[in-house]
């Protein structure tokens, strides 16, 4: 009872302050902005943040709490409650740029290393992350990541690997992670074709729980150069009429590795377009940060390429909608510093 | 030590080509006392003064068992690791264990180089070969070993050595040698954690691990498998093994004896030497000198006395 009445007097306190003739100075178009700065699901809007936030006095703030009802939520006491769900999403968010600024200046190998432990340490584990960096990084690139997985670690990338994952994705998982591939350009013209058709009786023949288990698919995807594997995609798709990863699709691991292997660039514009849809998880969310940052010194003129074509719209374009503030300014910075290498 | 002039080396070396036949005597007196550094340089420099390579000039003077024990050593280590490793693959079972010797004797860093450069000669990777080649449960073994880039360091958990000691001896038990969690303990731990396994693995059960894979002597991935524990844990042991057994055999088996001494001159021989002596009763040198003969004898010799000087 004695809560009630204290409460109540608050409020009529609240009340007279605002009566006693704070003018509310923000018009509906800036508050309009602030709530995009807010909300946007890539980074945040430093800019409006300041200059609207920075003049607001209280009765704007509450003008802006009230008319904003997916952040505030009306609370029985009479005040405009921060959304929690809404408010730890705004954490992440603001952590964005710091993300990317980090994963930037991080030395790659160390990156890499990071993203390796955190693959198999989420729940459910990411395999396509941990295919994404052993089957794209060259043979030297990825060495280095196990010797700094090594260095922080104290244990191999093979061994940890090993243990985290069980049965036939195991077998494939740590062939990817220990494999030195050549990296040359000399190829075996015979043992291509005979390997294509080798793939592609397994296709076509074995149940789905077979070609896991098959020794000569499981050879050729973990042990042959890239070069030679883009050979065969190539031989498969003239023979077969048909897209190797396309024809493995049900076995999602074996379909992204074959993408990360033969084609890089059709990989990762798919989890860019990914990220930037509607909802993302906060795992797709985080791909639109490690691609850029990892691909704006190797191939990001493909991928914008590739992107551009499959969805029609330049990647640039849907960076600049979909993020916010210092965090879409340093993606696109390095958008188009990747695309004048 | 005196100090060797590189051109000196290189002079004397076409010396012992030039004319009629070739002083061997000469070529072992320079190049079993030169460390793999110095040899580099000489190939370097020989290539340059007499635009030759000095291991084709080897190749077309010398022959057979000698010349085979002299281009090997002439050989970086990478380099003669890659070659090695690629007759291995071309051949059937009993060149597994020289597969297994290659990537569990040597450190992650001495592997690692040996691929650069088979890639570099080969235009493949070792382990495409690798699996090309073998089958089976050998290539279930083989392919990890081949490419995992151990761990180096010290450290040990006991707890894990415990729990892994305990599979082990399950899966043995159970006959399964070729279960995937025997392979991913040998091919992926640190050779300390293996250690430390393996002890763990006596004292609980009471047997070394390798009695324990003795079940069937005939059985060859059985063979492989205690090759594997062997040159991951006691190397010296192995060397000694396989030395006792090229030197007995009747006949002698010149492959192997040359392999082990080129391999291990810098690395480990006067351990493997003190095991010979212990386990045999006489000197390495000793026994060497009774089972071959002319140049390909005294360059082993040389070799295997070469940390001595």
């Amino acid at each position: 009872m004695a809560e009630r009445k204290k409460i109540t007097i608050i409020v009529r306190m609240g009340k007279k302050l605002k009566k006693e003739g704070e003018k509310i100075t923000t018009s509906p178009e800036e508050c309009e902005a602030l709530r995009k700065a807010f909300s946007g699901p890539h980074g945040v809007e430093e800019k409006s943040m300041l200059e609207i936030l920075g003049k607001c006095n209280p009765a704007d703030l509450t003008t802006f709490r009230k008319n904003s009802p997916y952040i505030f939520l009306d609370d029985e006491y009479c005040f405009e409650k921060w959304d929690p769900f809404h408010m730890k999403s705004l954490q992440i968010k603001f952590l964005h740029f710091q993300r990317a600024v980090i994963q930037r200046t991080m030395h790659p190998w160390e990156r890499d290393a990071l993203l390796v432990r955190k693959s198999l340490e989420e729940k459910p584990p990411l395999y396509n992350l941990l295919i994404e960096l052993a089957c794209t990084r060259t043979s030297d690139e990825f060495l280095g990541a196990r010797k700094a997985f090594q260095c922080l670690y104290s244990e191999s990338v093979e061994e940890f690997v090993a243990v985290k994952v069980q049965g036939f994705q195991r077998r494939l998982l740590v062939a990817l992670v220990s494999t030195y591939r050549y990296e040359g350009m000399r190829i075996d013209e015979a043992a291509i074709k005979l390997e294509c058709q080798k793939l592609a009786r397994a296709i076509k023949t074995d149940h789905r729980n077979e070609i896991e288990n098959d020794d000569e698919v499981l050879r050729i995807l973990t042990t042959r150069s890239k070069h030679h594997l883009k050979t065969i995609h190539k031989c498969y798709k003239e023979d077969y009429d048909s897209n190797l990863e396309e024809d493995l699709d049900d076995i999602q691991i074996l379909r992204d590795t074959v993408n990360c292997l033969c084609a890089p660039p059709i990989y990762f514009s798919k989890i860019l377009d990914t990220s930037m849809s509607i909802c993302p998880a906060e795992q797709e969310m985080e791909a639109l940060t490690r691609v850029i940052v990892t691909r704006t010194d190797v191939d990001m003129k493909d991928i914008a390429a590739e992107f551009d074509r499959k969805y029609g719209a330049p990647l640039i374009e849907r960076i600049e909608a979909a993020a916010l503030g210092n965090y879409r300014d340093f993606l696109v910075a390095l958008v188009k510093r990747g695309m004048a290498n | 030590m005196a100090t060797h002039s590189v051109t000196e080396d290189c002079e004397q070396l076409r010396k012992a080509f030039a004319g009629w036949g070739t002083n061997e005597g000469l070529i072992i007196s320079i190049l079993a006392h030169r460390s793999s550094a110095q040899i580099k340089l000489i190939r370097e420099t020989y290539a340059k003064t007499y635009g030759e390579d000095l291991l084709k000039d080897l190749d077309k003077e010398l022959s057979s068992d000698f010349e085979r024990v002299v281009v090997l050593w002439a050989l970086d280590p990478a380099e003669r690791d890659a070659f090695l490793a690629n007759e291995a693959t071309k051949r059937w079972t009993s060149s597994n264990q020289v597969l297994v010797e290659i990537t569990c004797t040597r450190t992650s860093q001495q592997l690692l180089l040996a691929k650069q450069a088979y890639h570099a000669r080969f235009k493949r990777s070792l382990e495409e070969d690798v699996a090309s080649h073998a089958t089976g449960d050998f290539s279930k073994l083989l392919i990890p070993l081949v490419s995992i880039y151990r761990y180096e360091g010290d450290e040990v958990n006991m707890t894990l050595a415990k729990s892994e000691a305990k599979i082990l001896h399950e899966k043995i038990s159970e006959k399964a040698y070729n279960h995937e969690d025997v392979i991913r303990i040998l091919s992926t731990r640190s050779k300390a954690q293996i250690n430390a396994t393996l002890n763990r693995y006596k004292n609980e059960f009471g047997n070394d691990i390798n009695k324990d894979l003795k079940t069937d002597p005939k059985d060859e991935f059985l063979a492989i498998l205690r090759a594997t524990v062997k040159c991951l844990t006691r190397p010296e042991k192995y060397f000694e093994k396989v030395l006792r057994l090229a030197i007995n055999k009747r006949g002698t088996d010149e492959g192997a004896l040359t392999r082990v001494v080129t391999t291990r001159a810098e690395i480990d021989m006067k351990i493997i030497k003190e095991e010979y002596h212990k386990r045999n009763s006489v000197t390495l040198d000793h026994a060497i000198g009774k089972d071959t003969t002319g140049d390909y004898e005294k360059m082993l010799l040389a070799l295997i006395g070469h940390g001595d000087a």
